[in-house]
């Protein structure tokens, strides 16, 4: 068992190794959904849920393949788990915030192919973390793939009212961008221990 | 779903005899996947700080984009529509578990340093977006040039960007060193922003030079709100 203190886990999972700028996770969404702040921030926080659910169902599914000896399964379960889950908080969102659903449209449903989750989880497993501490990595984890997007989504706001030459334009600068919020992100490493 | 411009268009010609090179040339030129569709980029920046581990990913990613598309193309008539998203994620978790065990197999050190990135194939959307858009629908040689082709394209490209990042880092070439001792290597290359910066060199390149013109025939609409609906 990892016997890290949950601090240290947070602030590793949220800033010094962030899933976007420095694992590369989930840039899917990172590229496409950056476009506007409140949309930014509003995926951000159904990832983190997702994340968060995922992170418990994850931890109860390595202790079931580990009673039944078949390690092998790990990865096809673990799909089939936050596929579900998605599908599950896709429809207590429908029921319980219909605003919500219709602002996040069809990224509800396309987080199952999102590999900022199926990487926490992943993370978590060969890290060896317990319950508590995979709850803390995943809430750490998704608090920092929000950050990441609203920050970028800030960025590019303003960068569409810049004069930016075409060769540039595009995927090409905002891949820029997030190098240079990448560098700045590095200037975390060592914080924490 | 990701491609849905490619997909309609691929729809559109299939029964007709499409030549096996076109359809390989495609994917490795026209409609690469990493520098005209965008597609799949987690594994490509992640993974690609050196020219070996990139040749490493590209190939296993390749294997089993070749192995999906033929199981999606030869049980495309069984799978039925209302489930064919989960059984296809299905489908490529079993390839990644069996291509998982294989590399661990035959070299524990390589293993290492791709890490949770080989389990991360699955969620490759280029995968399940070749299968969507063009195994469910065609028979099974056409699915197989076609995954060679993409899977060749994703392979230049990864091995394009590791070997600018290891020369540029460390001034070697898998591992040999080419640029000789005295060069200072910049270390940021090998680090999470140089995967960035070199790839957004890369499509800087391409659109200065031109962009694909194909690429603007086949309609592929703005690359942000692509990726967007694919996310």
């Amino acid at each position: 068992m990892n016997q890290e203190p949950l601090w240290s886990i947070f602030i590793g999972s949220a800033l010094i190794n962030n899933f976007v700028l420095a694992y590369f996770l989930g840039l899917c969404p990172f590229l496409g959904v950056s476009g506007r702040l409140t949309t930014a921030f509003r995926m951000g926080l159904a990832v983190t849920v997702v994340m968060i659910i995922a992170a418990v169902c994850g931890y109860g599914l390595r202790w079931l393949l580990a009673v039944l000896n078949a390690p092998y399964l790990s990865l096809i379960s673990l799909i089939a788990v936050i596929a579900s889950t998605v599908q599950v908080v896709e429809m207590a969102v429908r029921k319980f915030s219909p605003a919500l659903f219709r602002a996040l449209g069809i990224f509800l449903p396309l987080m199952t192919t999102n590999c900022a989750i199926l990487g926490s989880v992943l993370f978590q497993s060969n890290r060896g973390l317990g319950m508590v501490q995979s709850l803390v990595f995943a809430a750490g984890a998704g608090l920092g793939f929000t950050l990441a997007l609203v920050l970028m989504a800030g960025l590019r706001e303003r960068l569409g009212l810049a004069r930016t030459p075409d060769v540039v334009r595009g995927t090409a600068l905002t891949l820029v961008i997030a190098g240079i919020l990448s560098m700045a992100f590095m200037g975390f490493s060592g914080l924490g221990g | 779903m990701s491609m849905g411009a490619a997909g309609t268009q691929t729809a559109a010609t299939d029964g007709s005899a499409v030549p096996a090179t076109d359809e390989f040339l495609k994917g490795v030129w026209k409609q690469n996947p990493v520098f005209v569709q965008v597609l799949g980029m987690c594994p490509v920046l992640a993974v690609s700080n050196t020219a070996t581990n990139a040749l490493a990913m590209g190939s296993a990613t390749m294997a089993v984009l070749v192995l999906s598309n033929l199981a999606v193309s030869c049980l495309r008539q069984v799978i039925p529509p209302q489930v064919r998203i989960v059984t296809y994620i299905l489908i490529i978790a079993t390839l990644v578990t069996i291509v998982d065990h294989l590399i661990q197999a035959w070299s524990v050190e390589l293993h290492r340093a791709l890490g949770a990135f080989i389990s991360l194939i699955v969620v490759n959307c280029l995968i399940l977006g070749r299968a969507e858009a063009l195994a469910a629908h065609s028979s099974p040689l056409r699915a197989l040039w076609d995954a060679l082709g993409m899977g060749t394209g994703f392979l230049l490209a990864l091995f394009c960007l590791g070997a600018v990042r290891e020369l540029i880092g460390s001034g070697s070439l898998f591992g040999v060193s080419v640029l000789g001792p005295q060069y200072q290597g910049w270390v940021v290359m090998m680090l999470p922003p140089g995967g960035f910066f070199v790839l957004a060199g890369w499509l800087m390149l391409f659109s200065w030079v031109g962009r694909p013109a194909h690429a603007v025939a086949a309609g592929l609409p703005d690359r942000a709100s692509e990726l967007g609906r694919k996310a």
